[in-house]
């Protein structure tokens, strides 16, 4: 909003700063000027309005503002009017008194209409207002210079009184910007006795609006209800400078006043002449909760309870507080006790509490000259039960060189179903990309890897930890997962080819995270959902509950995606895995007496999987060896060094004990009796 | 040249010493005399010979006579002693060795670096904040990213129809239409609606802080997205006052951005608090003297703050009656994490958080 500051000091006969320093003034006070510009005679502010003080979007309020913060004087508005020719009361009707509750209307006859000249011009050319004639300025300069929205109606298209009632349905008006309107029963209008003139607070009508051919004119100022006119003007896309004002509450007593200043301003402008007193239907029951509001009380304690301590060590007195309210229009009287009973201004509808009152005091004190103080606290910081599962998680992830990334919330239909079977859709979404809540980390992370590849960028390792949605529009439910994603060249280990290298150590950062917590078995089934490849992926699970997938993205969803590479993916569920304690690392003794390797070279039909190989090795029962452990698996393509359809595995295992140094013969026994384990299983000792 | 080696006088420790001593002093300046390959044969020979070096000596004259309770002191000495003696022969072997050549390396090759992953730039801003107010006595609290209109907005004292709910224009679930306007299920707008559940939950006293993710249905430009994250905090007790919640926040801007920050309040508008207020920090580049950073004012706009309004206490006190706005008082909080990160890093387009490119993300390790 633009503001002048030489309109504002025609209110402030008294006041000694300059611009600049009203300016910042004013801003420390919230009603914020965003910047100053020099103009003739003076600045323009441009300002920044909080839509709670519709009083002060105009000149004279912020003038108020001005006369409170320095304690001068503020020049009253009135208007000066000759006296009306007699002339019989215009008909006025208020059919709908919930919706309207004032109605001031002022017929002046034989005007001459024409473009608006002078000190009006000059000030709508310095706050770039467009001009349109003379008697329709009249109307924007009052709602610039004192806030109240106006009208001004062709009195000759008016056909009989005017009736204020809810619109037909169906009822059609054209509005001033050449648009006709097909209006709801909930459409609060202002109309004559045969049609709708104006949608009432939001935009006058086209038949009846001032032309160069007008004579005599019909000049509107009312009050509507807030309510009604937000939903009329949200219904018909309308926003107006009177709607903007009316929706937020306008100055119930303001309605005669406008009336009048528009008035003067047009019989000076135009000419002519008033007929007829002003016509001023007044509804008692909005006057009642508006203008007549009872008196609010404040007690200083009240106040000081919850300012607290200011920068001076004196805290907020009595005389700062009876000042500042009665600048600002309210009226204090006392009750005893250091009480008083305020009565609240007409044009301040956003003050109807205590807390209202202090904060006005504390916003016209200047919220900087409160101290800086510190509550006491006598508790301690709560944490929960999941921050340092999830801490550590976050941490291991990193450790193994997994960056932290987020990506959407929602996701396409699509992606909702091929990676869980569906979603719970938006209503208004941001695109069609992100028509739903994500029932999976998935998708985010399939298009995070994408991106990367796409910029040439080979090797991905990343990690999001995010919620996701299930359930239906009626009821949602969220959890707390996290998805592991990788991609890029890895090379063949001892274990694994270059093939599936990523793989395992995907499967490898699973069992790394499995091992955070206290639990007695990790199982991976080879069963898997569609999404991921068959045969390369697994199911997880901790002590018989299924907690997330992984593996390698399946070829059908890595085409659709034009993926480059291989990429491998996991998910797990949070709330299932931080259902576990956090495993607490206990020490064992490490024995002081040597330590002795047996490695074995077996080969085995590809059909015989480690965990049969280790199973069988365990199964011996030799207390003092640890768990073997394989350390090459080799095959051979061609089939000359490994037979087809077999592979080569190096076994190695270790024996120890924390009592004694093992005996060469003990040792050749245990060996003996895993090769004999091995060979039941089918297993060839290599030569 | 072959010296013998001294008389021991005893077995006890200052005899060993002394004479272990004198040998140590011939080994150091033996050594000192290595220049050439010649010189180096002779002093092997004369210490290390098989039959008639000075060790072996030492071995035949000390060791092998000794009691046994002296063993072990003179093995320990001994073996000191024979050490000394072959790094004096391998430095000074150094310059031919091959081994010593592969050991002088290039000291200007980079160092080899195992990689390890970043924590998101945006998470680390969180957790920044979080800890500060947590070392305050706050402690987290979390809520869910869908929420129901009542407590996104009524709860928080947006009236429907309100005026104040056109500033966060909301995203919503589909099919709500039928429902009950305070039951309509939305994407949350703001980490509020945390404040109201945990105050349901439990009595005050009560200091929190909320990170999370919320959500705007607003065009996007390189400072806005439609999703965004907050961190927003609440402290409700006996006797919490304005000055209370300019403190405190001062101290934690100090903490987060030095203590040589200042901080300035304006009045501000939220229908959840009043007094409300915006808060500024002195620019945290230029140092509040202006520079393009903060458009030469000093000062750059960081978080939106007040008193707790009685009517949202009004609300919660429906379910936890001990939020008497007669008898406690609050204040809350809240930040952009995305605004604060941007500053922090010098990231200059709120997308790249979200992009996951492998290059931005590495920059935070």
């Amino acid at each position: 909003m633009k503001i002048l500051s030489a309109w504002l000091r025609e209110f402030l006969p008294a006041i000694s700063a300059d611009d600049r320093q009203l300016a910042d003034d004013l801003t420390l006070r919230g009603i914020a000027v965003e910047g100053v510009f020099n103009v003739d005679g003076g600045s323009l502010y441009e300002m920044d309005i909080t839509t709670n003080r519709v009083d002060a979007m105009n000149h004279y309020g912020i003038a108020r503002e001005a006369a409170t913060i320095y304690n001068v004087a503020l020049k009253p508005l009135s208007a000066t009017l000759p006296k009306a020719i007699a002339a019989k009361p215009y008909p006025v009707k208020i059919d709908a008194p919930e919706l309207c509750g004032r109605f001031t209307a002022q017929v002046i006859r034989n005007v001459k209409i024409g473009q608006s000249t002078g000190k009006l011009a000059e000030k709508f050319a310095q706050l770039e207002q467009k001009p349109i004639f003379n008697a329709v300025d009249a109307s924007n300069y009052v709602l610039l210079g004192m806030g109240h929205p106006t009208h001004a109606f062709d009195l000759d298209k008016l056909e009989g009184g005017i009736v204020v009632r809810r619109a037909n349905k169906g009822e059609k008006l054209k509005l001033l910007d050449g648009t006709e309107r097909v209006l709801e029963a909930d459409d609060l209008v202002v109309a004559d006795e045969k049609k709708a003139v104006a949608l009432a607070g939001v935009m006058g009508g086209w038949d009846t609006m001032i032309t160069a051919e007008t004579k005599n004119i019909l000049v509107e100022a009312a009050w509507f209800d807030q309510a009604s006119i937000r939903r009329s003007s949200r219904r018909h896309g309308l926003h107006t400078d009177a709607s903007h004002r009316f929706e937020r509450g306008a100055d119930f007593n303001a309605a005669p006043l406008a009336n009048a200043l528009v008035c003067e301003l047009i019989l000076a402008a135009c000419g002519g002449e008033l007929h007829g007193e002003m016509v001023d239907v007044v509804i008692a029951e909005a006057a009642k909760k508006t203008a007549n509001r009872a008196a609010v009380s404040l007690s200083v304690a009240e106040v000081r309870r919850h300012l607290g301590a200011t920068v001076d060590g004196k805290g907020i007195a009595a005389e700062i507080i009876e000042q500042y309210l009665t600048a600002l229009g309210c009226s204090l009287q006392p009750t005893g006790d250091g009480a008083y009973a305020v009565t609240l201004p007409s044009w301040r509808l956003d003050l109807e509490r205590e807390i209202d009152l202090i904060e006005e005091i504390a916003r016209v004190y200047g919220y900087n000259r409160f101290a800086n103080t510190f509550p006491a606290f006598a508790g301690a910081v709560q944490e929960l039960p999941w921050e340092p599962k999830h801490a550590a998680v976050r941490r291991k992830l990193q450790a193994l060189g997994f960056n932290e990334a987020v990506s959407s919330t929602f996701c396409s239909a699509e992606e909702a179903t091929n990676f869980s079977g569906g979603g719970v859709p938006m209503g208004n979404p941001l695109s069609e990309e992100a028509g739903m809540l994500r029932p999976s980390l998935l998708p985010g992370m399939i298009t995070m890897l994408e991106y990367n590849l796409n910029r040439d960028i080979a090797d991905v390792a990343l990690y999001e930890s995010g919620t996701v949605f299930s359930g239906s529009t009626a009821h949602v439910s969220e959890r707390q997962m996290i998805c592991l994603g990788t991609t890029g060249a890895a090379s063949a280990t001892a274990l694994s080819s270059a093939d599936n290298a990523l793989f395992y150590e995907m499967k490898g950062a699973v069992e790394l995270l499995a091992s955070i917590f206290t639990h007695s078995q990790l199982s991976f089934t080879a069963q898997s959902p569609a999404w991921l490849e068959p045969g390369r992926g697994a199911q997880v699970s901790v002590d018989g509950v299924a907690i997330g997938w992984f593996g390698q993205l399946s070829g059908a969803e890595a085409q659709r995606r034009k993926l480059k590479q291989a990429v491998y993916l996991c998910e797990l569920d949070l709330q299932k895995l931080y259902a576990l304690p956090l495993r607490q690392p206990v020490s064992r003794e490490v024995s002081r007496f040597p330590a002795v390797e047996r490695d074995f070279s077996f080969f085995f039909a590809d059909s015989i999987h480690w965990e049969k190989i280790s199973g069988a090795v365990a199964s011996l029962g030799i207390a003092e060896m640890s768990s073997p452990q394989p350390i090459e698996i080799f095959r051979d393509a061609k089939g000359k060094s490994v037979p087809a359809g077999e592979y080569s595995l190096l076994l190695r295992v270790v024996f120890q004990s924390p009592e004694r140094t093992l005996r060469d013969e003990e040792i050749s026994t245990w060996c003996g009796q895993i090769v004999t384990a091995l060979t039941a299983l089918g297993g060839r000792m290599r030569a | 040249m072959n010296e013998s080696i001294p008389q021991l006088q005893s077995y006890d420790d200052a005899a060993l010493e002394q004479a272990f001593s004198a040998l140590a002093a011939e080994v150091r300046d033996g050594a000192a005399k290595l220049s050439s390959a010649e010189a180096q044969e002779q002093f092997r020979l004369d210490w290390l010979g098989r039959k008639q070096g000075r060790l072996k000596l030492v071995s035949d004259a000390w060791l092998k006579t000794a009691p046994p309770e002296a063993r072990k002191p003179l093995g320990i000495r001994f073996n000191q002693l024979k050490q000394q003696i072959e790094e004096a022969l391998s430095g000074g072997n150094g310059s031919t060795s091959a081994t010593a050549t592969s050991g002088a390396l290039d000291l200007t090759l980079p160092g080899t670096r195992r990689s390890i992953g970043v924590e998101h730039p945006l998470v680390r801003t969180t957790n920044q904040i979080v800890s500060v107010f947590k070392a305050m006595g706050y402690s987290l609290a979390v809520g869910p990213e869908v929420e129901t209109d009542y407590y996104n907005f009524e709860s928080l004292n947006f009236p429907p129809n309100h005026p104040a709910r056109d500033t966060q224009d909301t995203l919503v679930l589909a099919s709500q239409e039928s429902k009950p306007l305070r039951e309509r299920l939305l994407m949350r707008t703001h980490t509020s609606p945390v404040q109201i559940r945990t105050m349901e939950q439990q009595a005050p006293p009560l200091r929190i802080v909320i990170p999370g993710k919320v959500y705007r249905n607003e065009a996007e430009d390189a400072t806005h997205l439609a999703r965004f994250q907050q961190v927003e905090g609440l402290c409700v007790d006996t006797n919490i006052t304005f000055s209370d919640l300019k403190g405190t926040l001062d101290h934690a801007m100090k903490a987060l951005f030095g203590s040589s920050v200042k901080t300035r309040f304006f009045p501000s508008f939220f229908p959840f608090t009043e007094p409300s207020a915006d808060m500024q920090i002195s620019c945290i580049f230029c140092g509040g003297k202006g520079c393009r950073k903060c458009k030469h004012s000093g000062w750059i706009e960081l978080l939106g703050c007040g008193m707790v309004d009685p009517t949202v206490f009004g609300f919660v006190a429906e379910k936890q009656p001990a939020y008497d706005p007669k008898k406690i008082s609050g204040f809350a909080f809240g930040m952009g994490v995305e605004r604060i990160a941007m500053m922090q890093y010098g990231v200059s387009s709120v997308g790249n958080f979200y992009s996951a490119d492998m290059r931005f993300l590495e920059q935070f390790a």
